[in-house]
């Protein structure tokens, strides 16, 4: 039986966008960190692969495009919720043109897609957080009130609460999904207080996997059939602390992905896919 | 001060005056004899008839008395309005009391009279609509609002006629026809008394539709403003709609967050149309996807199976799905249909709830405002609390835990939050409604959303119970847990129900609507319905019980009346109206004002009171010395104590049961100021200017506004200089005879405390305010009994703020007097004045009988014995907690007699016996409340 809301995590495709060499150098950033080209693509082909292989996802690789060299990133020009898909307008003007590829992808996933056409709104997919029962939009430097009440004109079925991002990039920058209902959130100060908004702002209750580092509270959770509840999450290379917390999930399949090269500019493991459930369509 | 109104309306009618005349004249021939005269009202008569044929009993009403009163009814028009004030009144009086024998010979038999004079009032009813209409225009609707006014203008003429007569009262009811439109589209006519309560009305309806589990729905029609308004079941009908039409909608008002947990599949069915509507409307916004679903199982539910050979693609085409349906949508929904296939009505109307439960906007009910700044925002009640919202976006929610108070004054609503992780002390967030009216509509959708989806019980039997100022910002009827409750006692098979396809809904729109008549035996029942107030259903299982001590109280008064006082057979009657007043706030154990025996009273300011909270001070009792000034001497001393008592049943698994109450201490906390919130609305309430009100009725008002806050003053800190004041109010309380409507300038300093104290509460519901608030005094005016409901409420107010064990001493001294100065001649009107101390003992921890945590309302029994002066009610509720079992005990002693009580006795007598009685349970509050009322009858 047809049933709205349901089954929270479960994709069967991905669109996923490969790296620009001119990511290492022209890619925005935060900090003033050098990116190794040929680390960051073999880190995203790894990311692809796990998408690809290990979890059985239909993956669509969307070609890289030289001249948007943030173009990897392929979350933040779409927003994707059951059969629809909203073309975002991303706040940083560089990135606008990556909207193209996406669109025409999402297009041929046959996913009705909406556009965001007002000019004097802006939204990052990085800064949306699904919750699978409502929206969070971070107000960012990157997504403004306009852009978050698009969303909300878009899924109209959810609540789209509005969240300030104060620090960090995008809202996607100290949290994101670990499970139904389960919310991976960084530790800092910001992390916290967003957290708490958040709580305040929702009728549902939420738990928390609070995470040591910020940057590793953003992991990927999917509730996929033969493997249940997977989550990709940070290496302990990367963030020992962190990796221990989610290591004490028991109930699920942990893949640690390695993003080392990408966080360098900003990137996050849920920056590098759209996930997409074809089979939720009714 | 009530003045305003009725001058207002005088004013406009003079005009009209003449030609009413003549069509009334006109009328007794066209009711009796059906020889047509040429006017359009003729014609208007004629659709009329025919649509209330279906149903009615077509009797013919008999023409000579009705000719009679028609030809008094017309002299009488050409009366100065003070002339005629006054009889009316009293008249409107007695019409009350024979309307209450009325009701309970009907319940026996139906006798003959009665008939006759339900189908001469229905005539007249009719008659009433024509003259509405004016321009004989075909449609059914009764009013309009060019002749808005005119409905109150006749009611008071019949009336008049029966001064002369006043067995002929009984022939006088005056009916009015209600429209409603049903969830299904279509309209439901019924006839009610001019003064019924919203209740009856509701009953009604719920009636036609079978349903049982009536909680989550209401009655709610546009005001002037075209604004959504809720009929407030406990308050008089044309009081609440005042100049609109007696058209009403059928509508949801508290959306249940589990539909699953409804018992009948009609009540399933009626939420389905309720949400279909607010689909359709963009009321509930939804993706398409969401659109398509759901029409598909509305599909499902009134077509059946997907029928390729019936079901061509047009089939759905009668259908609206969605604000704006696409081709598109359609194909979608068809498709979806055929996969539904074998799926039944019910079945398809739970998955259509089950996905419409969780849509973001279900059960959000929204108000435009604006926040601090000036920008526009929406506010959304809702069961878990108050959602704001900027555009589509959630910028903010307060949980009902999250707010400590909600309170309105003016134009502006305000919320109080508790300090929380983030602020650490309370904080007031204000915000900016487009006019007081809407100001005080969501301060009310917030209060009675609160009641019912966080409390067990609406505030307590106690508080409930009675007239009280506060009485109409309360929610009275059942919560949704006790709506739960109830519903696992229905047992019925479940009843039949015709689904009615969208298809036709059209056309029943377009077709004459169904006239449903009740005949009286059957508005009998309906009355005994409308008796059963809210609070009553509180415990279904006490509901005949509680009447017949309705019974009870209802003779025993009449007899101390008439042993008492040598009346004449007008004031008998006068007497019996405000006994049987009393009997049914008894037995509706509902906050209610008294339907107005005043029909278009001009009434002076709200009477004055002055409350003192100084623990243990006595507080001055000029009583006395009205008692002396007074020549005819009504005096009933009441004296109410209410013992409450809590027995925390021994935890199953101690340790994590203690946690938990210690949890739930705050929440408790919160409902009790919640419910003190009354106070400061109260001020609030009366600082709004009115739109609709005369200037007169402004001026008056805007004193009040000024002394605002001072009165806020004189309630959290009383200053000593309040103390003498009650003192000089009594002193300056001036003889009845004053009928000016002119606030003198004593008065309204007077009244100033009152309003800040209790007036809010008066205007809760619909705008004449001030007249509102005069209705609530006439219970004080006409019997003593009534009036102590008022206080009753008031240990509640004193209960929020102190924790341990506390005494704490409320003096009420409400001049009532006040209340009728303006038009009223008060010769024919005993006027009471009204004396109340209220004194509350309270326990620390006391558990709120509203205790937000999900509790199971186990049992709940009143038992009610009586003696000769005294009558005991026990109410026993059992609440399953967390599986924590508390019963709770309150009893209400009441005492009555015409000489001094000592009130320290009977308390020292009540604890002992309530101990004696249940040795095993603590003593958590004690309220006595002593009234003391004189009615002087200025002949």
């Amino acid at each position: 039986m047809a049933e709205l809301m349901a089954g929270f995590g479960i994709f069967t495709h991905a669109v996923v966008r490969a790296v620009p060499r001119s990511l290492s150098t022209e890619a925005l950033r935060t900090g003033n960190l050098e990116v190794d080209a040929v680390k960051a693509q073999q880190e995203h082909e790894e990311y692809v692969t796990v998408l690809k292989h290990r979890l059985g996802l239909e993956v669509i690789e969307l070609p890289a495009d030289e001249t948007l060299p943030d173009c990897v990133f392929v979350e933040d020009p779409a927003v994707v919720c059951g059969d629809t898909a909203l073309i975002t307008r991303p706040g940083a003007e560089s990135r606008r043109g990556e909207t193209e590829a996406m669109k025409r992808a999402l297009t041929e996933l046959s996913l009705n897609v909406v556009e965001m056409t007002d000019e004097t709104a802006t939204l990052d997919g990085g800064d949306v957080l699904f919750t699978g029962r409502e929206f969070f939009v971070g107000l960012s430097k990157r997504t403004n009130q306009r852009g978050a009440e698009i969303l909300a004109d878009t899924f109209k079925d959810y609540a789209v609460s509005t969240v300030p991002v104060r620090q960090g990039l995008h809202l996607k920058s100290f949290c994101s999904m670990a499970g139904p209902d389960l919310i991976a959130i960084g530790s800092s100060e910001h992390a916290q207080k967003a957290l708490k908004i958040m709580q305040q702002m929702s009728d549902h209750k939420y738990d928390k996997l609070t995470l040591p580092d910020d940057l590793a509270a953003n992991c990927i959770y999917m509730n996929l059939p033969s493997k249940g509840h997977v989550l990709l999450h940070c290496t302990p290379e990367e963030f020992p602390e962190s990796a221990k917390v989610f290591e004490r999930l028991k109930d699920h399949m942990l893949i640690p992905v390695s993003n080392r090269e990408k966080v360098k500019v900003d990137g996050a493991l849920t920056c590098c896919s759209v996930l997409i459930n074809k089979k939720s369509q009714m | 001060m009530t003045t305003e109104v009725g001058t207002e309306t005088e004013v406009k009618k003079e005009p009209e005056k003449v030609p009413e005349v003549q069509q009334q004249t006109e009328d007794p021939e066209k009711a009796s004899d059906s020889v047509a005269p040429d006017n359009p009202d003729k014609q208007e008569e004629g659709s009329h008839s025919a649509d209330t044929e279906p149903n009615a009993t077509p009797e013919p009403s008999s023409p000579p008395p009705a000719g009679e009163q028609k030809k008094e009814k017309g002299i009488s028009r050409f009366l100065p309005p003070w002339l005629k004030r006054p009889k009316s009144q009293s008249l409107d009086t007695e019409s009350e009391s024979v309307k209450d024998e009325k009701r309970e010979e009907k319940e026996t038999n139906a006798e003959p009279p009665e008939e006759v004079s339900g189908e001469k009032s229905r005539s007249e009813a009719e008659k009433d609509r024509e003259e509405q209409k004016s321009v004989g225009s075909a449609d059914t609707q009764p009013a309009r609002e060019e002749t808005e006014g005119e409905p109150d203008e006749k009611p008071s003429s019949p009336q008049e006629t029966s001064v002369v007569s006043p067995i002929k009262v009984t022939k006088k009811m005056k009916m009015v026809v209600c429209h409603v439109t049903l969830l299904d589209g279509n309209q439901f006519t019924c006839e009610v008394e001019k003064r019924a309560k919203g209740l009856y009305l509701f009953s009604e309806v719920c009636k036609h539709l079978n349903l049982m589990e009536k909680d989550y729905f209401g009655l709610s029609f546009k005001d002037n403003a075209e604004q959504r308004c809720w009929l407030d079941p406990n308050k008089e009908i044309k009081r609440q709609i005042r100049n609109s039409q007696w058209q009403f909608a059928f509508t949801v008002k508290f959306y249940p967050a589990d539909p699953s947990q409804l018992t009948e599949d009609i009540t399933r069915y009626l939420l389905c149309l309720q949400l279909r509507q607010d689909i359709t409307s963009g009321r509930l916004p939804c993706s398409f996807v969401t659109h398509a679903l759901l029409g598909s199982y509305a599909l499902q539910a009134e077509l059946g199976d997907y029928d390729p050979e019936e079901h061509r693609l047009d089939y759905i085409s009668d259908f609206q799905f969605a604000p704006n349906q696409t081709k598109e949508l359609e194909e979608k929904v068809v498709e979806l249909h055929k996969s539904h296939r074998g799926m039944t009505p019910s079945q398809a109307d739970v998955q259509f709830l089950e996905n419409a439960k969780k849509l973001s906007m279900y059960g959000v009910d929204l108000h435009h405002a604006k926040d601090s700044e000036g920008v526009d925002i929406m506010l959304g009640v809702c069961a878990n609390g108050l959602l704001i919202y900027k555009d589509r976006l959630r910028i903010n929610r307060f949980a009902w835990p999250k707010i400590l108070k909600i309170s309105y004054k003016r134009s502006n609503f305000y919320i109080k939050i508790r300090p929380g992780e983030v602020e650490q002390f309370e904080s007031t967030v204000g915000f900016k409604l487009p006019n007081h009216r809407a100001a005080k509509r969501v301060w009310k959708v917030c209060v009675e959303h609160h009641t019912f989806f966080r409390l067990m019980s609406p505030e307590g039997p106690t508080q409930s119970k009675f007239l009280t100022l506060g009485s109409k910002f309360r929610y009275s009827g059942r919560t949704q847990a006790q709506s739960r409750h109830a519903s696992t006692m229905i047992d019925r098979p479940a009843p039949p129900f015709q689904r009615t396809s969208s298809k036709r809904i059209s056309r029943s729109l377009d077709g004459a609507p169904v006239v449903y008549v009740m005949d009286h035996s059957r508005a009998g029942d309906g009355n005994g319905t409308v008796e059963n107030g809210p609070a009553l259903d509180l415990n279904s299982d006490s509901k005949s019980k509680s009447r017949a001590q309705g019974e009870n109280i209802y003779v025993r008064h009449s007899n101390l009346m008439l042993e008492d006082l040598e009346k004449t057979q007008e004031d008998v009657l006068k007497h019996q109206a405000s006994i049987s007043e009393l009997k049914r706030s008894f037995m509706e154990a509902t906050p209610e004002p008294r339907p107005s025996q005043w029909d278009k009273r001009l009434t002076g300011s709200p009477a004055t009171t002055l409350r003192m909270q100084a623990s243990g001070n006595p507080p001055p009792h000029p009583e006395t010395d009205h008692r002396d000034a007074s020549k005819e001497v009504v005096e009933v001393i009441e004296e109410t104590v209410i013992i409450e008592e809590v027995v925390k049943a021994k935890p199953k698994s101690p340790a994590p049961e203690v946690t938990m109450e210690t949890a739930e201490a705050p929440q408790v906390k919160e409902e009790r100021s919640l419910s003190s919130d009354s106070e400061s609305e109260e001020e609030a309430e009366y600082n709004a200017p009115m739109p609709s009100t005369s200037i007169s009725a402004q001026q008056i008002k805007e004193e009040p506004e000024e002394e605002e806050a001072e009165a806020e003053l004189t309630q959290q800190a009383p200053p000593a200089e309040v103390q003498p004041q009650p003192t000089a109010e009594s002193s300056e309380f001036s003889p009845a005879g004053e009928e000016e409507s002119a606030a003198q300038p004593e008065d309204e300093v007077l009244m100033m405390p009152n309003e800040a104290l209790n007036g809010h509460a008066s205007n809760t519901e619909a705008p004449p305010t001030l007249e509102d608030a005069a209705e609530e005094e006439e219970p004080h005016i006409v019997n003593g009994n009534v009036s102590h409901v008022e206080t009753e409420h008031l240990p509640q107010v004193i209960c929020c703020s102190e924790p341990p064990v506390v005494k704490t001493e409320m003096v009420t001294i409400s001049d009532t007097f006040a209340a009728q100065k303006t038009e009223i001649s008060t010769k024919e009107v005993p006027i009471v004045h009204t004396e109340t101390k209220t004194i509350t003992y309270e326990a620390a921890q006391l558990d709120g009988n509203g205790d937000g945590e999900p509790g199971v309302l186990m049992t709940a029994q009143t038992i009610t014995s009586e003696s000769l002066c005294t009558t005991t009610t026990t109410h026993i509720t059992k609440t399953l907690k967390g599986g924590q079992s508390e019963t709770r005990i309150e009893k209400r002693i009441v005492i009555t007699g015409d000489s001094d009580i000592d009130h320290d006795q009977a308390l020292a007598q009540a604890i002992k016996e309530a101990k004696e009685q249940h040795p095993d349970m603590s003593v958590t509050r004690v309220v006595v409340h002593k009234e003391t009322e004189l009615a002087e009858d200025d002949d």
